[in-house]
């Protein structure tokens, strides 16, 4: 018979998503988590206590002598076994995170619980793409290249318009493509690769830089704007010196006042539990929401393992491009980019080599 | 933690046999003194576990009138350098358990415990030890107690009639209610080695001054290592807060009372924050005793958290010294918690705190109302709004 607590414990198996206020370390938030998921299981209240024989002194009953002392057994509950004694009865509850979101920045933050742990490793090791919105403020550069860093210096902004943005977010996302058939290892001559290519299903083998998949601004308003970006491998800390970078080629200087990841891989913002239902039902109620998402995961990820047994490269790269296909057909295309690929990392992709060609 | 061996053999010759009268230290030192003789003469013709050797060493000293078994072995103790050659190993010294012995020699017998003498935890000693089973049926929790070192080995050491009984007696007295002396025993153990005269003094002290009876109840209650501190200590502290914060005793006394922390933390801290609240933040004199007699947390509060609210309210939201020191509530409250809300209303357009201007928020409302109230009577939106908007901070 397995008790409340072992039954609730068995549900908190799978993966889930948080958002991630801004300001908050990354491990305070798994900790906050496990210690909730901690707490409900502990207030589950505890299997009945062992019975055990003890023999009493008991004064022999009715007869004459009332000296006699007689030792008489009986069923006693142990105090050995009272939860002021034994303690909690769960220490632990595994967590883990998925891609991480340092402190600045806010969004979607994938957890998994329990079993869920591996198949977050399978995530992290796919090709799935992350949206972020990047919130940009024209007129100073600082040092860490927030506007809450040390000024560094300050420019005049007017001569910006939205087109020039444009013409300058377009030449990047040149360089990202370059760079992307580049990591891919596909001969681009080849029909096969021309129709990966124009599917969208182009990903990175082995190590590869940051790569945007897609990128556009969706607000204008200087001094403030605001971009859509869709990446692989990134660091947050890349995001926030690409706005520095489109700053520059702009000729004036830019800082990034947000980075708000909207979604990672399958898990959207739109499900992501907020800071009032960090509790342990709702989390059991989003594991249940994304459990097919986790399968197909999963699944894919044990794909991949057998295929690497597997010999020739381009059978690997066929069956991992169809797992890709399954999950990447749940994103959300951009308008303007050509092709939403997939890429892997290594060194930062330098503008300079973009600029130089165009 | 281990409890230790003699504390051990202390709980294994108390509860088993009802014709031992005597005391627990008298014990505790002839046990001693046996062991040490024994140890010495210790043979290797011994069949017995030094468990059992020692235990039956103990009842030895303590009852002169046992089993003559405990006899023939004393008798063939023979010092180790002698007759060596002679001790022969096959030979059985124990009698057959099938000889006749009387009533009273049988009723005698002692059955050593199966007692570990060593343990990480106290489940195998609470049901044996009378200090432990009214410990727990007191409702201290045992577990966490014996997390922290040696303070299981000092419970298993104490004697629930000589030690707990009268401190637990003592607290009564005082005013202490009976649900909350588990907890009190929880957070500090110590109180039941601390001697009942200093005890004493300390709560004669505090009376002293003025405090009335509830008062000190509560006190001790809310911060239980405060009768573990020496009336020195007690003194500097209620002359530190009396002059620092220029305050009458009885204002003194309210906030000593509210949060006895005070009294028993360190004073760096709180000079510290006094001193961020007069220079940092550049609150006035009366401004920053209107803010700790409200809220007295304010003191003990995380200095850089504080900054950081502060930070937030005064620049950010643009709320006056004199709102702030009108409202100190939200100085105790959690940062993000008033960023979310206050951006909320940004965002609605009802950031309106000054206290003249039409659709005024209060600064405690802001904060101290729950979720749904919030939404519903200060934002006016719904609380699915709030969540979605926080998803785009």
């Amino acid at each position: 018979m397995t008790s409340q607590a072992v039954r609730l414990f068995r549900k908190m198996d799978g993966l889930f998503a948080v958002y991630k206020p801004q300001g908050v370390h990354w491990k305070h938030v798994r900790d906050s988590i496990e210690s909730n998921l901690l707490k409900a299981l502990n207030s589950c209240p505890p299997p009945a206590p062992q019975l055990a024989v003890q023999f009493q002194l008991l004064s022999g009953g009715e007869n004459s002598s009332s000296k006699d002392v007689v030792l008489s057994p009986s069923m006693v509950p142990t105090l050995a076994d009272h939860p002021l004694v034994t303690g909690p009865q769960f220490h632990k509850v595994h967590v883990g995170v998925g891609h991480r979101l340092d402190a600045f920045s806010s969004g979607v933050l994938v957890l998994g619980v329990g079993k869920g742990n591996g198949v977050l490793e399978h995530l992290c090791k796919s090709h799935v793409t992350r949206d972020y919105t990047l919130e940009g403020e024209f007129g100073k550069a600082t040092d860490n290249f927030t506007h809450t860093g040390r000024v560094i210096e300050k420019t005049t902004y007017d001569h910006v318009t939205l087109d020039k943005l444009e013409r300058v977010l377009a030449m990047i996302q040149g360089a990202n493509q370059k760079a992307l058939i580049m990591y891919s290892q596909v001969d681009l001559h080849t029909q096969e690769a021309y129709e990966l290519a124009v599917r969208g299903l182009l990903y990175p083998h082995g190590k590869s830089p940051p790569i945007l998949t897609g990128l556009r601004c969706i607000h204008f308003n200087p001094p403030h704007f605001t971009l859509e970006v869709q990446c692989v491998n990134e660091t947050q800390k890349y995001l926030r010196k690409l706005i520095h970078e489109v700053g520059l080629e702009l000729r004036t200087s830019a800082v990034c006042s947000g980075v708000r990841r909207t979604r990672d891989g399958p898990f959207k913002v739109e499900n992501a539990l907020t800071r009032q239902h960090w509790t342990a039902g709702s989390i059991i109620q989003a594991i249940a929401h994304f459990s097919k998402a986790t399968r197909k995961i999963r699944k894919s990820g044990m794909y991949k393992q057998t295929a690497g047994q597997l010999n020739s490269s381009a059978q690997v790269q066929e069956q991992t491009r169809s797992q890709t296909e399954q999950i990447n057909q749940e994103h959300v295309e951009l308008s303007s980019s050509t092709s939403d690929t997939v890429v892997d990392r290594e060194t930062p992709v330098t503008l300079s080599e973009g600029r130089t060609k165009h | 933690m281990h409890v230790c061996q003699r504390c051990v053999s202390l709980l294994l010759s108390r509860p088993l046999s009802a014709a031992l009268q005597h005391s627990t230290r008298a014990l505790h030192q002839r046990s001693h003194l046996t062991l040490l003789q024994h140890s010495t003469r210790h043979t290797l013709s011994q069949r017995h576990s030094r468990q059992t050797w020692r235990h039956f060493a103990d009842h030895q000293a303590a009852s002169p009138d046992v089993y003559n078994k405990i006899d023939l072995a004393q008798k063939q103790v023979v010092p180790l350098n002698s007759e060596v050659h002679r001790i022969d190993l096959d030979a059985a010294v124990h009698t057959s358990p099938l000889q006749e012995i009387s009533e009273e020699e049988a009723v005698q017998i002692q059955v050593p415990s199966a007692l570990p003498p060593e343990s990480s935890t106290l489940r195998p000693y609470v049901d044996k030890s009378e200090t432990l089973s009214k410990l727990v049926q007191l409702g201290v929790n045992l577990w966490k107690l014996e997390q922290r070192p040696n303070v299981g080995s000092m419970l298993v050491r104490l004697d629930f009639h000589a030690d707990v009984a009268p401190r637990l007696l003592f607290l009564k007295d005082l005013g202490v209610e009976e649900s909350k002396l588990g907890q009190l025993l929880t957070k500090n153990p110590f109180i039941l080695t601390e001697s009942l005269d200093n005890l004493e003094a300390r709560v004669s002290y505090l009376k002293s001054k003025k405090f009335s009876k509830q008062s000190v109840a509560a006190m001790v209650s809310k911060a239980p290592y405060l009768l573990n501190f020496s009336v020195e200590r007690l003194d500097n502290r209620l002359g530190f807060f009396q002059k620092q914060l220029g305050l009458s005793a009885e204002k003194t006394r309210d906030i000593v009372t509210r949060l006895p922390k005070l009294l028993c933390g360190s004073l760096e801290p709180i000079k510290e924050n006094l001193k961020v609240c007069e220079l940092e933040f550049g609150f006035r004199g009366n401004e920053i005793q209107h803010i700790v007699t409200t809220v007295p947390k304010v003191l003990i509060a995380n200095k850089r958290k504080l900054t950081q609210i502060f930070d937030f309210v005064h620049n950010t939201m643009d709320v006056p010294h004199s709102l702030v020191a009108k409202f100190p509530q939200v100085l105790n409250a959690k940062f993000l918690r008033i960023r979310e809300r206050h951006l909320f209303l940004e965002y609605l357009g009802r950031a309106q705190y000054q206290p003249s201007q039409p659709n005024y928020i209060s600064l405690d409302r802001l904060v101290f109302l729950p979720d749904d109230v919030f939404c519903s009577e200060v934002a006016l939106a719904t609380l699915e709004d709030f969540e979605r908007f926080q998803k785009t901070l």
